[in-house]
């Protein structure tokens, strides 16, 4: 597996050349141990997470951020809260640090009333309409042409600007190789709408490197065919993963202007929590634990004066309070009861919309 | 009330839905500059321009889902897709998505969207163009499907179907768009989910939907005129939900059913349908229920061929006639 190709096409970095104690990125040292903070809280969440699905807290899959922390927390600061986020079925994370309770985020991967989805998605259908995540997936793909068509909704509604809404679409790197994403490329092309394509490259789909998977594995470019600009990016760098959705989300909401962007990462363990990875060789393995973004920065931030380890264990402290109190919270939630069965079968009330059990009599009484 | 075809009645309420509801837009291949495969879209891109009568590349999958999108966001789009043989290249945003949406999210996130496409063979168009998969639709929880005979259900199942808030399969056929009928002016909405009886009767229930429907109600003017039978006709006019009062009503009534349909027989509606009055008439069955369907092969493109494949009024006459004397009727 080749080493990360940094070749960012990303608007030029203001790699701060300033003294340590004023931070680097253009960012003040108390938002940079905020980003950490953001990160510690994905990292633990997930690892709990895991820990709670061997537990049998959590069922069905569960597919985890770890290795892309720095990549979320980058890419969700530098949307806006009006902003629209489609995503994939790896989305703990990002519904985190897209200002969602983690608790609720938790209560959701227990199936609890309290979760996000009230239960009815789990791990991979996370959705909050206030904070505007448009749904965690679980057909890979699947949340493309919705994205583009929730863009195409907010063309239909007004020209662009500034102060405009704009629509994040999240695919994995395997997601490139899908009909869909290039149908809705095509058609993000022709309309000129207002979205952000960004591809998660953690280098593997399930087992199948990208090489072995992609005609054209730099996935940035596979938009050239419609005409849609493409960057790449460290996905491991969270100023630059968020300095390049801020110019990204500039040419959506400005020109109307879609464009792919590709966060390079490393998956840290399986494809999902039961995923013992065994198709990775142990110098691969050992090379990831030199890749954990979250080493990797915590580094950066004591090595420019960011932050301190006094201050950065006090975080790691908090965060990991937080994470007990969230573990806590899902599991003194109360399950849904079958009464609620069809509570959401339809929007609105219909005439003789089933209501049937199994074992029921077809008709009622 | 004016005597329109089936053709000019979608057209009138897809203009008049445009005209009431600014969030309303239309979306499909060929429905702008071409006016629709089957010109249900005529003058549209004119009064409305190319946001609202939105041309889109052959991209079913992609537009399909688009609209989805776009009805998260609020707005309502109708979506044209040229036959429902193409709608099988959107099953994954169709079933995937639009049907679960609503419900996966906890009912955070409405679906308000129209999927118009005709089905329908006897055009030889052959195997991939004349298919009658409705069925397939009509098994999904979270969508509603419906079925329109008549021009006058087509304008008050589209209004409805274009105001509703759940994802909608409106499916048309092709052999009815130049069918006439007598069409209320004005507001005409019809309640989704509801079946019609088209003529009353008391010998026998023909149940049918769609274009056989109409079929089925000729065949019974044409049996109470030559012969005395009292025929029933049950027009389904939703697969999804399914109106299941109607139709044992009608056996209880009856005591002899016959099912007309344009699918194919295994696994088809008549097989719901069939299971629907053996468990809610048992007692009052007098004769099987019969199905009348498609023979079961890939539609063939030489006429003869076609022809002994669809299910027809010759067909229905016959096992009408079979059920009958299985009880020894005397009309």
């Amino acid at each position: 597996m080749p080493p990360a190709q940094k070749k960012s096409a990303a608007p030029a970095k203001k790699t701060s050349a300033a003294k340590p104690s004023s931070g680097f990125g253009g960012e003040s040292p108390e938002q940079l141990r905020a980003y950490y903070r953001e990160m510690q809280l994905i990292r633990r969440f997930e690892e709990r997470s895991a820990e709670m699905y061997q537990r049998a807290k959590i069922g069905g899959y569960c597919h985890l951020n770890l290795g892309e922390e720095a990549t979320v927390v980058g890419l969700m600061s530098a949307m806006a809260p009006r902003d629209y986020l489609f995503t994939t079925y790896r989305e703990h994370g990002y519904a985190i640090a897209r200002g969602i309770e983690p608790g609720r985020v938790m209560a959701e991967l227990f199936g609890r009333t309290t979760g996000v989805s009230k239960g009815w998605g789990g791990s991979m259908h996370l959705f909050d309409v206030d904070a505007r995540l448009l749904g965690g997936y679980g057909i890979v793909g699947g949340q493309i042409p919705p994205a583009t068509g929730a863009a195409l909704a907010i063309a239909y509604r007004g020209p662009g600007g500034p102060e405009t809404e704009a629509v994040v679409c999240q695919l994995g790197d395997a997601t490139t190789n899908i009909g869909a994403w290039h149908e809705s490329l095509n058609l993000a092309a022709i309309w000129k709408l207002p979205i952000v394509y960004v591809v998660i490259n953690n280098r593997l789909g399930m087992g199948t490197p990208v090489e072995k998977a992609a005609g054209e594995p730099d996935l940035y470019k596979r938009g050239c065919a419609y005409r849609i600009p493409g960057v790449r990016v460290d996905g491991n760098d969270p100023i630059a993963c968020r300095d390049a959705m801020k110019e990204a989300l500039r040419l959506a909401r400005e020109e109307r202007q879609p464009s792919i962007l590709e966060a390079v990462s490393w998956r840290l363990r399986g494809h999902s929590v039961v995923d013992p990875a065994k198709y990775r060789t142990k110098e691969e393995v050992q090379r990831l634990h030199d890749l954990d973004p979250l080493t990797a920065y915590r580094k950066k931030l004591v090595d420019t004066g960011a932050a301190d380890m006094a201050q950065l264990a006090a975080i790691d402290d908090e965060v990991e309070a937080q994470v007990n109190a969230v573990v806590e919270f899902a599991d003194n939630s109360p399950h849904p009861t079958p009464d609620q069965l069809f509570a959401h079968a339809y929007a609105t009330p219909v005439a003789n919309a089933p209501r049937e059990l199994p074992g029921d009599p077809l008709l009622r009484a | 009330m004016a005597v329109i075809t089936y053709r000019q009645a979608l057209h009138d309420t897809l203009r008049s839905e445009l005209i009431r509801d600014p969030n309303v837009f239309l979306m499909g291949e060929e429905i702008g500059v071409f006016e629709g495969s089957y010109k249900i879209t005529a003058g549209l891109l004119t009064e409305f321009g190319p946001e609202r009568v939105r041309d889109t590349p052959i991209a079913e999958e992609g537009f399909v889902g688009a609209a989805i999108g776009a009805a998260m966001l609020g707005l309502r789009p109708v979506v044209e897709i040229m036959t429902i043989n193409f709608s099988i290249l959107a099953m994954d945003q169709i079933v995937n998505h639009a049907a679960k949406i609503h419900a996966m999210f906890g009912g955070q996130s409405r679906v308000p969207m129209v999927i118009r496409t005709p089905g329908g063979g006897g055009q030889q168009l052959a195997a991939t163009h004349s298919q009658n998969i409705e069925v397939w639709y009509a098994h999904v929880p979270g969508l509603k499907v419906v079925v329109p005979a008549t021009p006058a259900d087509a304008k008050g199942l589209l209004a409805a179907s274009i105001r509703d808030d759940d994802p909608v399969m409106f499916i048309e056929n092709l052999a009815l768009y130049n069918t006439k009928g007598e069409v209320p002016d004005g507001e005409y909405v019809t309640e989704i989910g509801k079946a019609a009886v088209m003529k009353e009767g008391t010998d026998i229930t023909l149940v049918s939907y769609s274009r056989m429907a109409a079929v089925a109600l000729d065949v019974a003017k044409r049996l109470e005129d030559d012969e005395g039978v009292s025929a029933e006709v049950v027009d389904l006019r939703s697969l999804r939900p399914l109106d299941r009062d109607t139709i044992i009503n009608s056996v209880k009534k009856t005591g002899k059913a016959v099912v007309l349909e344009e699918d194919w027989l295994s696994y088809g509606v008549g097989a719901e349908i069939a299971a629907t009055i053996q468990e809610g008439a048992f007692d009052y069955l007098d004769a099987p229920v019969r199905r009348v369907a498609a023979a079961e092969v890939p539609l063939p493109y030489a006429k003869p061929l076609e022809l002994a494949a669809l299910p027809d009024a010759t067909a229905l006459v016959k096992v009408i006639h079979e059920t009958l004397d299985a009880t020894r009727f005397r009309g």
